[in-house]
């Protein structure tokens, strides 16, 4: 018992493989960094599972793995990421966020310290958002078999009755509003990984949506035909998916998209598109145009849809295009694209 | 074919080289295709090096007779 | 942005569309070629299109490095690459170019090879210094624009002593090109053009005095033009007007950067480090005769094809591609047939679809809503 009796070294300690092994190891990490992180009884129940009470008739339920480089990196890390990421995907449906479980797998070699730094995260972000980590698992690979850590979290939130949010309703007509700024979380991190040699103060806009979506819920509930959180493949991806789903087009105004000044220029600079750019702390809701005076007003008031803004229109089409009047008075399609967005020089 | 944006230089480093910035976002260049080049001045960057200098002077002109074009039909700008 | 965002105004593009639709002859109609990618790029981005009388058309040129690669170059990098210990340094807009059985740089390296994106030719000398036990090999393309930066890293590297630095010059001119566009006929007599939107970065380097020649030779004039929409707009404006006065000569309007003899201090730095290829295979052009650069023999050194001794194999495009009659404006296209069915963005099979920069690739991913008959008549989107 000596060996699980003697704390984790987190200063200076790292991963081995034993970590990874079930015996000791697995659970002196867990004791030294997870729970005291993650600090809810379920979890501190040590069980294989979490038992909890069912809040209600309807549960949304979904998983995302969280893969970054850098796993820091201004206004955020994979920690934060993994735990709102998966409360958005909830929050889209309408869902209340309730309980998470934490996946953990671990390359050897990586600093305890590290991980510590990201299970606090987590758990301040789960405490934020009001949530429970409440199960989970660790596994390690050995060095070189993954790039320091990847997270997959998985979410089980309750529905109201009378919501009813889902990619097949959008219709000619709808109004699509957007919470705020495109790009900042895909620029921040292209600029931590530093090898484009920029400079720049843009955090990442990794945030939970789940307050924000619920005021709007409890503002326009039945006129919000969806909501989804452009993450990767940033807006364009999310409409297209959206008018394929809907079997509709989007017409689009450029001029009132927002994207802060030096999104814009880095991706100036890198010829990239901010309607491509992954976002982490925005979404996008297509609702009945009557309601959309109120409930943007209604975003507003929330710090995380104080830019928000109607941008453009569901349109009757069947080639499912979708389009966008340019600030400079033309039209041209928001194509998505094939697969990440990559820096140009010409 | 070649992205190339203006930007201003905000301090000369040895080697002809050169920091620079657009909105906010910092980055070293090469300036030594550049004559006399100073804090201040805009260039065109591409691939991480100066290749011409701008010249407000001649940008505004630019825009005058843009702008007068634009106003000869019909005698506003909309 | 300083010096960008002016260029961009949508009241001034609107009330300098009206000035070129009262300009434009009735029963006269104009066929420009925008040489550059970078036209074609801000005229699709922007839409400029929709703000020109029908009269008007632009015909997407070849001025894009990426596309008119030779397929057979990549693919020799890409061997050298999977079969020898360097690391090649490439720009992000080749990753994605496929080459024969579908490999291209990202499927390379997602094989092993170590294959990694720069963004300036700088970048590619370091990675070469912080490896000194390695081989680096910097992929360079681009037009007269790129080749001094290529040019001051080679540079650069010989005052390092980096000896285990070296670069695939695939480096393109744009007089030539012009050239060839016009003296290769269509099935139907020369290609029918009235005027060029000429680069704007090339002549940075350049100045306008090679533009002088071309607009002589061909009596055509050519508006050397800023790549923001609205110097697009207004240089179509002065070709109008030159078309409706007879005159074919070559102006400026992209002064605030642009100068008669361009940038000496650039040019000296290409001249001290390229010679002119005698051929080079333009993929969808043929080959054109000093079109392109390479290493000169002072610089043999840091020659990856000689240092390696790299042959690149000929690749021919599919035979029903119509590239080679899209870049001479004979063709649209939305009229190929392999347009948009087997030729996408994700499956380019010619060279106009490769980047997004090229005729293909511009009009699919920003205009082919265009082509559709039942195309929906659309409000314009209200704010609320």
């Amino acid at each position: 018992m000596i060996a699980f009796d003697r704390k984790l070294d987190v200063a200076r300690g790292r991963i081995d493989l034993s970590h990874g092994a079930g015996g000791r190891a697995t659970t002196r990490l867990t004791h030294d960094i997870f729970y005291p992180a993650f600090a809810n009884d379920l979890l501190a129940a040590s069980n294989d599972q979490a038992v909890f009470a069912s809040p209600g008739a309807r549960l949304a339920m979904s998983t995302d793995s969280y893969v970054v480089s850098p796993l820091f990196f201004p206004g955020g890390d994979i920690g934060a990421l993994a735990v709102n990421g998966t409360i958005n995907d909830l929050a889209m449906g309408g869902a209340r966020p309730l309980y998470l479980s934490a996946s953990f797998i671990i390359e050897e070699g990586f600093p305890f310290a590290d991980l510590r730094l990201i299970a606090e995260s987590m758990g301040a972000a789960a405490r934020a958002a009001g949530v429970m980590i409440v199960t989970g698992d660790t596994k390690v690979v050995e060095r070189g078999k993954a790039d320091g850590v990847f997270i997959t979290t998985t979410g089980v939130g309750a529905v109201a009755a009378d919501v009813d949010l889902s990619g097949e309703r959008a219709r000619p007509g709808d109004c699509v509003i957007l919470s705020g700024g495109l790009g900042e979380h895909g620029v921040a991190v292209m600029i931590a990984r530093q090898n484009l040699g920029l400079g720049a103060e843009i955090a990442s806009d990794c945030a939970a949506l789940h307050e924000l979506a619920a005021s709007m819920i409890a503002v326009a509930g039945p006129s919000i035909r969806l909501m989804r959180d452009p993450t990767r493949g940033g807006l364009a991806a999310t409409l297209n998916e959206i008018a394929q789903q809907s079997q509709v087009g989007f017409s689009l105004s450029e001029s009132e998209i927002p994207v802060k000044p030096g999104v814009a220029a880095v991706c100036e600079l890198l010829g990239l598109d901010p309607l491509n750019v992954a976002n982490e702390g925005k979404l996008v809701a297509i609702v009945d145009p009557v309601a959309a005076p109120s409930l943007i007003e209604a975003m507003r008031a929330h710090p995380l849809g104080r830019d928000a803004a109607a941008i453009g229109t569901v349109i009757e089409d069947r080639h499912r295009y979708v389009q966008m009047e340019t600030k400079f008075g033309g039209r041209r399609i928001v194509d998505w694209l094939s697969g990440e967005q990559l820096p140009r020089i010409c | 074919m070649c992205l190339a944006v203006p930007v201003r230089v905000t301090e000369i480093l040895p080697d002809g080289m050169a920091r620079a910035e657009l909105d906010g976002v910092s980055m070293t260049i090469g300036v030594m295709m550049i004559e006399n080049i100073a804090v201040g001045d805009y260039v065109i960057q591409h691939v991480g090096y100066a290749i011409a200098r701008l010249d407000p002077e001649e940008a505004r002109r630019t825009l005058d007779l843009i702008r007068s074009a634009s106003t000869q039909n019909d005698g506003t700008t909309t | 942005m300083k010096h960008v965002d002016d260029y961009r105004d949508g009241d001034l593009a609107r009330s300098l569309a009206r000035r070129i639709a009262a300009t434009v002859l009735p029963g006269r109609s104009y066929a420009f070629m925008e040489f550059c990618g970078g036209h074609t790029h801000a005229i699709s981005r922007y839409g400029v299109e929709d703000l020109l009388p029908a009269s008007i058309r632009l015909i997407h040129g070849p001025g894009c490095p990426v596309c008119v690669l030779p397929v057979g170059r990549l693919a020799a990098a890409i061997d050298l690459a999977r079969t020898q210990p360097v690391t090649l340094c490439v720009y992000g807009d080749l990753m994605r170019v496929p080459t024969a059985r579908g490999q291209s740089l990202l499927t390379a390296k997602a094989d092993g090879a170590d294959v990694r994106m720069v963004y300036s030719p700088l970048d590619a000398a370091r990675v070469a210094e912080q490896n000194p036990a390695r081989e680096t090999v910097f992929f360079a393309i681009g037009f007269e624009t790129t080749a001094p930066a290529t040019a001051q890293t080679i540079l650069y590297a010989e005052r390092m002593g980096l000896d285990n630095f070296s670069v695939i010059c695939n480096h393109v001119l744009t007089p030539p090109a012009i050239d060839a566009i016009m003296a290769t006929p269509n099935d139907d007599g020369p290609p029918r053009l009235d005027g060029f939107v000429g680069p704007a970065h090339v002549a940075t380097v350049t100045g306008i005095t090679p533009f002088e020649s071309v607009a002589a030779r061909h009596s055509k004039p050519v508006v050397i033009a800023g790549f923001e929409p609205l110097d697009v707009l207004q240089a179509i404006l002065m070709l109008t007007q030159q078309i409706n006065d007879g005159r074919a000569v070559v102006e400026n309007q992209y002064r605030r950067a642009v100068t008669a003899r361009g940038n000496l201090l650039a040019q000296e730095a290409t001249a001290k480090v390229f010679a002119l290829r005698e051929r080079f295979d333009w993929r969808g052009l043929g080959v054109v005769a000093n079109g392109a650069l390479r290493l000169n023999e002072n610089y043999d050194r840091f020659d990856a094809e000689k240092r390696f001794s790299l042959s690149t194999p000929t690749m021919p495009d599919n035979p029903a591609c119509a590239c080679a009659d899209i870049l001479r404006g004979a063709s649209k296209p939305a009229e190929c047939r392999l347009f948009g069915t087997v030729c996408t963005p994700e499956t380019p099979i010619g060279s106009c679809m490769v980047s997004s920069e090229g005729a293909c690739a511009a009009h699919w991913t920003y205009g082919r809503f265009r082509d559709t008959a039942d195309r929906p008549r659309l409000e314009p989107a209200r704010a609320v």
